[in-house]
This record gives structure tokens, sequence and C-alpha cells, in this order.
């Protein structure tokens, strides 16, 4: 993220982006520079699903200057439960088309780069690199491995975030706190893994964990407040039990820990439900 | 005795928390427990003695998005 001078600051936006960000502006604690960060700033969104769409949604409503998606799948009808940000005359098409399509028409101020294939050991540093804030909301454990581990390596931020069935979980991670494999230290046995093709997962919680990733994102960008890091968020929306499970580095953890046995990207056998059979 | 294990109660004849591990049969990976609102490292659930009412949250990672 550029850091500018507040002089150039003043200067930089102009009377309408004054005008359609005011609500942040004039946030206590958020203010013009708040705003000028985000304009300034690059999010990736890993995967424009249940947890991308709404995420995208609010980032390019908020003005993050640019918006990079990660996403190699096509808009399936079993999609639109809940990804919000496709619709039904866009099944069939990359979900990356609808997105690039629809954020210009939300904020014509944010510059959408497409990315249509999905994130792996192959192309995971070399995006990760180039975007400050990264935001997982992919649907399998290969891929949020991928973005905790490239993220940890390559000293960049993140949200990582699940869902399944009626709860949801997530975290963020910044450089030198706690990271997904600190808690997680392994993905779990494959046949212990419930998918949402497999399990069902209630709509609406896809937008509760989004926004806050989204959320998260913008604080971190706009510099503000304080962040879900060393802390495991998690919600179950039958009850609406919230809970705030805290958890310090971990020195035994494989990636971050002493003696790291992880030294390099190396994506597991979990495949995106889209390239499985449902 | 009586614990509670996610917001439910529990009677166990566990002593440490990898005895209650493995009496719920929870799976080797991808599991994180925490007691009030610390996880606590698989690599203390040996020495990791379980008291009367503690309230214990079991997480399972999930990878829906």
């Amino acid at each position: 993220m550029k850091e500018l001078l507040s002089s150039e600051m003043a200067n930089s936006m102009t009377r309408e982006q004054m005008h359609r960000y005011n609500r942040h502006i004039i946030l206590d604690g958020f203010g013009r520079e708040g705003q000028e960060r985000l304009l300034q700033s690059r999010v990736l969104l890993v995967g424009v699903g249940g947890l991308g769409s709404p995420a995208a949604l609010y980032l390019a409503a908020a003005g993050v200057g640019t918006l990079g998606i990660v996403d190699g799948d096509n808009v399936g009808l079993t999609n639109l439960q809940r990804q919000v940000l496709h619709t039904t005359p866009d099944i069939g098409r990359p979900k990356v088309d609808s997105a690039a399509e629809y954020i210009p028409r939300l904020n014509p101020d944010v510059k959408v780069e497409k990315h249509a294939f999905f994130l792996s050991e192959d192309n995971a540093m070399q995006l990760v690199e180039g975007y400050d804030f990264i935001i997982d909301g992919s649907d399998n454990f290969s891929t949020k491995y991928l973005v905790n581990d490239a993220c940890v390596m390559l000293g960049k931020a993140c949200s990582i975030g699940g869902i399944s069935r009626y709860s949801g979980q997530l975290m963020t991670h910044v450089p030198s706190s706690a990271c997904y494999r600190c808690l997680f230290p392994e993905p779990p046995a494959m046949n212990d893994v419930e998918t949402c093709a497999r399990v069902g997962v209630l709509g609406s919680i896809a937008g509760m964990l989004g926004t806050m990733q989204a959320t998260e994102c913008i604080k971190y960008l706009a510099k503000v407040g304080t962040l879900l890091t060393d802390t495991l968020l998690t919600f179950d929306a039958l009850t609406m039990e919230w809970n705030r499970l805290h958890f310090p580095q971990n020195e035994d953890c494989p990636l971050c820990g002493k003696k790291p046995t992880i030294t390099e990207l190396k994506e597991y056998a979990f495949q995106p439900c889209s390239k499985k059979k449902e | 005795m009586q614990i509670n294990v996610n917001n439910k109660p529990l009677t166990t004849n566990a002593t440490s928390l990898a005895q209650l591990a493995a009496e719920l049969a929870l799976p080797e990976k991808g599991v994180a427990v925490a007691i009030g609102n610390k996880m606590v490292p698989r690599s203390l659930w040996d020495e990791t003695a379980l008291s009367e009412d503690m309230h214990i949250t079991i997480i399972k990672a999930a990878c829906g998005g």
C-alpha cells in the first residue's frame, strides 16, 4: 500500500468521490485518510462464491482500488442460493466474468483484475505477492492452506473463513500473528470433510461470514480498530451463539513454528466442489 | 465428572483432555479444542487435566465457502 502525505491526500479524491464515500469519511477514526488508503489498496479475492460474493460487493462499494479475483469456476444453478454476485442469466458463465461485469456498475472507481483459474501451488506465490490483503473465500482445504501458506511465506495479511451447515468461523492473519496452521496444523482426513455440496449450508450465513471478512479487510487497509488476529471467531446461526477463541502462535506450527517442516508451497489433494461430481 | 462440551452437559470418566478426545473419538486432524475461550494445542492435551464444570469447545475446521 502506497503511503501518501496528507497534503497529497487532500487533493487526490474527486468531488464525486468525497460525496460517494461521505459516510466513511465522516466516521470517527476513518476519515479521508482511511478512505484514501482503501482507494490505493489491492485486495485479492480467492473465490467469488458464497463468501467471496458478499465480500466483493462490500469491498467494491467501499472503494477498494483494485480487486483481483481468482476463480476457475462457472456459475451453476446450486450456487445462486447464496452466491449473490451472480444472477440467473449468468449460469454457465465464468464467475470472474459475472463479477467483473457487476462490480464496475456498483462502483466505477474499482479496477477488477480477472484470474480465470483456480489457485494452485504453481501460481499462488506470484498472485498473492501482488496484493495487500487476501480474502480466502474458497470451498476446499487445499486452497485454504495454499492461501495461508503463501501469506505466511510472503508476509501478507489475510482473512480465512469457512462455513458449514448453519455455522461459520473466521480468523485474520497479519505478519507475526498466529496462522491457520497454528490452529489446524493439517487438514482433516478426506473422509471427515463436510463440503457444502455434501451437507448443505444456510445461504445467508455465507453473507454473514463474507461481510465480516470484508470488514476485517477494510479495517486492516484503513488502519482502524483491532483485528481478529490470534483469534478464531465462530458462530452458530441456529442458536446465534458467538465465540471468540484465542490461540497464540503455536511453537509447534509446521509453518511458522520454531522448527518449520513446510518450507515451500504444496497443495493437498482436496478439489474445489465444482471440479467434483455432485 | 460433569463437564460442558459445546454448551451441552456431558458426564465423562476422562481426567485429561487427551482422554476426553479419545472418549469422543475426535479425529487426529482438523479439530481444535478450547477450554473457556483459550485454545489448547494438541501437544498439551495429555497434561491438561479436566475439572468439574469445565467449559470445553470443540471446533472442526470448516471448509465451505
